[in-house]
């Protein structure tokens, strides 16, 4: 792929990983000893690895080919075949947490396969690993034809997509290690996180300089849902994991917040990863392949905009909802609860948007597998948003807090909304881009989609069902006025829902191995069709649909 | 009437829709307007949390970690302890009366970073301190189905056999210092045989440490082995100061003695 660079191209790249290799070079030695060496090591191997195929490229002749003529997908295809890889590991390693829960030896004797140590190595897989390299993916392929225009840069694009692996992949084996920050989904050290910092920033400069190319007068919605994306995760992940490292050379640092003021901190990252990082940039997603793949136009142009500002503006408060009857002030817990309720309005703006938009659709939705994974995660974004809202309010809370319902919640969201939305855009967006006829089996698709379901069925059924119970249990007093339950009869009562949810995530693994399955056949083996009209261009179209402000 | 009410709400609505009209055809103008949008929120409710005196109440009996527990924080952090443990009591009475009394700002006011904890798969442990004896903590550890039956947690023999890293708590106190705790010069200078000595009480070096954090401050052989100091004393040290920081909760509410 690094033939289509052109020489300068090439050199830049080249300096971009001789630098790389000698940051990793100075960790390694500074960090003899620290598990920072040991990624010092694997960012000297990354550099390497990166070097080679540079290197390998850099002595043949200038491309020939003409640039305004086409799309510059390779980034975007490599960043889906990561996606599916990080699925794949991030779902498995789910599996094993959850069967660790139901059957505790379920490990080997070594330190880092308790489940401290590996159930980051699960979130941050699915969220940064597959979620991320989705959202990167899908956003270099809608910003340039909603744009019209080529990414700006054949570089950048590259180093973003690369530099975001390489920090998840310090991520996960920082872990395993034991480096972590402990703050949920923030937990990489302070070296990992200035270097995300670094990545974002250039996907953002990448992001708004292939706006300014586009030949389009207005910017489509789903570019603002990838901006705010963009723009909103820098702040969260910036002022969340402000640190002083004990020591230069070594991994480990302390937050700046301490206690109630790190808890809201913490906890308005924590959410709005929820919102900027799970919600906005994967309705960027539906917002162009939906309508894209059901040939409809997005139903309502209003309720898009009342959607994206109220998301945007509500989402931020929600936070302290996290933190119900906690020794967090009275008046913060009540604004994040007020706003949490709020925010259904926008959220089912967005997903009545997304089913109405399938008006005169519906046929396909029957039909077609992939439509019907879009279809089922809008209706499974409602559905997570209500309960959302619904679990927010303090009375609830004070129930499904500390409880397997809210991991229920999460991955009614994750699975449901997260996962069935980027496997439905992946299925439409990956014979395009290979030029390919079809995806190699829709069979497979179809199977894939019912798994998915019945895993998503199950383990929200399963963790509804282990969370009640046990927020009851704990509440429940005996006639004469002491606690019925001790902890542990609460835990022998979970038993059987740790077995359903664990065959729950089961299925839906599976369903993950068939669709990276059926993507390497499909670039591998379907026959082959060049798509119509995929290609940049000045606009002809008319304005949208709106009646004119003037 | 009905109509009369929305009305205003429609023009707003309306005047929204146009603005934004002309608005999306510009890159910079939605990218300051996301910035504004979702800064408002954060903003208001972080910052007062710094400025409101009332918001982490007073505690003068409240003291420091020593360099052993904060170590045996670090191995708690590190191991994941937090992803099934919470150490934050809600003002409930189901809590108050299996836990203890519910949990106050000022306890962790100098937890760099909180543990308040998001997920009960094992209990809470915000006042886990003095509430079992040093040998059922290590006996525990070492193999969790040998005490609780029921239970699901992973062992952690293996911090009996792992010597403590003192030599790095120096810098570990420093940066913690950076960061608000006032720890002070000498506390820091002595850390790593401060450590040592809470865990060696026969030794020269646990002379120090009651003269640096008080009386009460537990010196002894937390893990029962008396010739080495492992991660096991630490983190054993760690969970035995669990609410024991200060007495505040206990003062705060008589009642919630059980």
């Amino acid at each position: 792929m690094m033939e289509r660079l052109t020489g300068a191209e090439r050199q830049i790249a080249l300096i971009i990983c001789v630098v790389m290799a000698i940051v990793g070079l100075v960790m390694a030695a500074a960090g003899h000893g620290d598990p920072m060496g040991s990624h010092g090591a694997i960012v000297l191997i990354a550099a390497g690895i990166t070097t080679f195929f540079v290197l390998r490229a850099i002595g043949e002749p200038e491309p020939a080919e003409d640039r305004t003529v086409d799309y510059y997908d390779d980034p975007t295809k490599a960043g889906l075949v990561i996606a599916l890889f990080w699925a794949v590991v991030g779902m498995g390693m789910g599996v094993w947490v959850a069967a660790q829960l139901a059957w505790p030896d379920l490990r080997i004797d070594a330190a880092w396969s308790s489940f401290g140590r590996i159930r980051p190595v699960h979130t941050s897989g699915v969220i940064f690993g597959f979620g991320g390299n989705a959202l990167i993916a899908t956003s270099y392929h809608v910003m340039q034809r909603t744009s019209r225009a080529r990414l700006a840069g054949h570089v950048s694009p590259w180093f973003v997509l690369l530099g975001f692996n390489l920090f998840c992949i310090i991520a996960a084996s920082g872990y395993l290690m034991g480096v972590t920050q402990s703050k949920e989904y923030a937990e990489p050290e302070w070296y990992a996180d200035i270097w995300l910092v670094i990545v974002w920033v250039v996907y953002f400069v990448l992001y708004i300089r292939t706006l300014a190319r586009r030949n389009e007068p207005h910017i489509y919605v789903a570019n603002w849902y990838y901006l705010a994306f963009i723009l909103v995760v820098a702040i969260l992940h910036i002022v969340n994991n402000l640190a002083v490292p004990a020591s230069l050379t070594g991994a480990k640092s302390y937050s700046a917040f301490a206690g109630v003021q790190d808890a809201m901190t913490q906890w308005w990252y924590g959410h709005n990863a929820v919102a900027f990082f799970l919600t906005a940039g994967f309705l960027g997603m539906l917002y162009y392949f939906l309508p894209k793949r059901a040939e409809r136009p997005i139903y309502s142009y209003r309720l898009s905009i009342l959607s994206f500002w109220g998301i945007v503006f509500f989402y931020i408060w929600a936070g302290s909802h996290h933190l119900h009857y906690t020794a967090l002030p009275q008046w913060v817990q009540t604004l994040g609860m007020t706003f949490s309720v709020m925010l259904l309005v926008p959220s089912w703006a967005s997903a009545g948007n997304a089913l109405m938009t399938l008006n005169g659709a519906w046929h396909k939705v029957r039909d077609d597998a992939t439509l019907r994974f879009m279809m089922v995660a809008a209706v499974f974004y409602g559905l997570s948003t209500f309960e959302g809202s619904f679990m927010a309010v303090r009375a609830v809370n004070s129930l499904s807090h500390y409880t397997d319902w809210t991991v229920g919640h999460v991955h009614a969201g994750a699975m449901g909304w997260v996962a069935l939305i980027t496997f439905g855009s992946i299925y439409s967006v990956v014979p395009l881009l290979w030029k390919r006829e079809t995806m190699y089996s829709w069979k497979l698709v179809e199977w894939h989609f019912w798994l998915a379901l019945a895993g998503t069925v199950i383990y929200v059924f399963a963790m509804w069902n282990s969370g009640i119970i046990q927020g009851l249990m704990w509440r429940t007093y005996t006639d004469s006025g002491t606690l019925a339950y001790s902890f542990t009869d609460t835990l022998v009562a979970m038993h059987p829902y740790y077995v359903a949810r664990a065959c729950g995530g089961a299925l839906f693994l599976t369903g993950a191995i068939l669709a990276a399955y059926n993507v390497y056949m499909t670039i591998r083996h379907a026959p082959e069709k060049r798509p119509e009209r995929d290609y940049p261009t000045s606009s002809e179209a008319v304005e949208p649909a709106v009646p004119a402000a003037e | 009437m009905f109509r009369k009410i929305l009305s205003p709400f429609a023009r707003l609505f309306e005047f929204h829709a146009r603005t934004h009209y002309r608005t999306e055809r510009h890159s910079m103008a939605l990218t300051l307007g996301i910035i504004v949008a979702a800064g408002v929120g954060g903003f208001v409710e972080i910052a007062p949390l710094f400025t409101i005196d009332e918001t982490v109440e007073a505690a003068p009996d409240m003291r420091l970690y020593t360099p052993l527990e904060q170590a045996g924080r670090d191995i708690y952090i590190r191991e994941g302890c937090y992803a099934c443990h919470s150490q934050m009591i809600r003002t409930l009475q189901d809590e108050v009366d299996r836990y203890g009394p519910y949990s106050l700002a000022v306890e962790s006011q100098y937890d760099h970073p909180m543990l308040w904890g998001s997920k009960r798969t094992g209990p809470d442990l915000a006042r886990l301190g003095n509430k079992y004896s040093d040998d059922w903590h290590v006996r525990h550890l070492v193999d969790p189905r040998a005490v609780v039956p029921e239970s699901v947690m992973p062992q952690y023999a293996f911090l009996l056999d792992r010597t403590l890293e003192t030599e790095n708590l120096p810098d570990r106190l420093a940066a913690l210092r950076a960061v608000g705790v006032p720890y002070s010069d000498e506390q820091i200078a002595n850390a790593a045989a401060d450590a040592r000595g809470q865990a060696r009480p026969d030794t020269d070096a646990a002379d120090g440490i009651s003269e640096r954090y008080g009386d009460a401050t537990g010196v002894r052989h937390f893990d029962g082995q008396r010739d080495r100091v492992t991660e096991m004393d630490a983190l054993v040290a760690y969970l035995q100061i669990l609410g024991r920081l200060t007495d505040a909760a206990f003062a705060n509410q008589p009642l919630g003695e059980e």
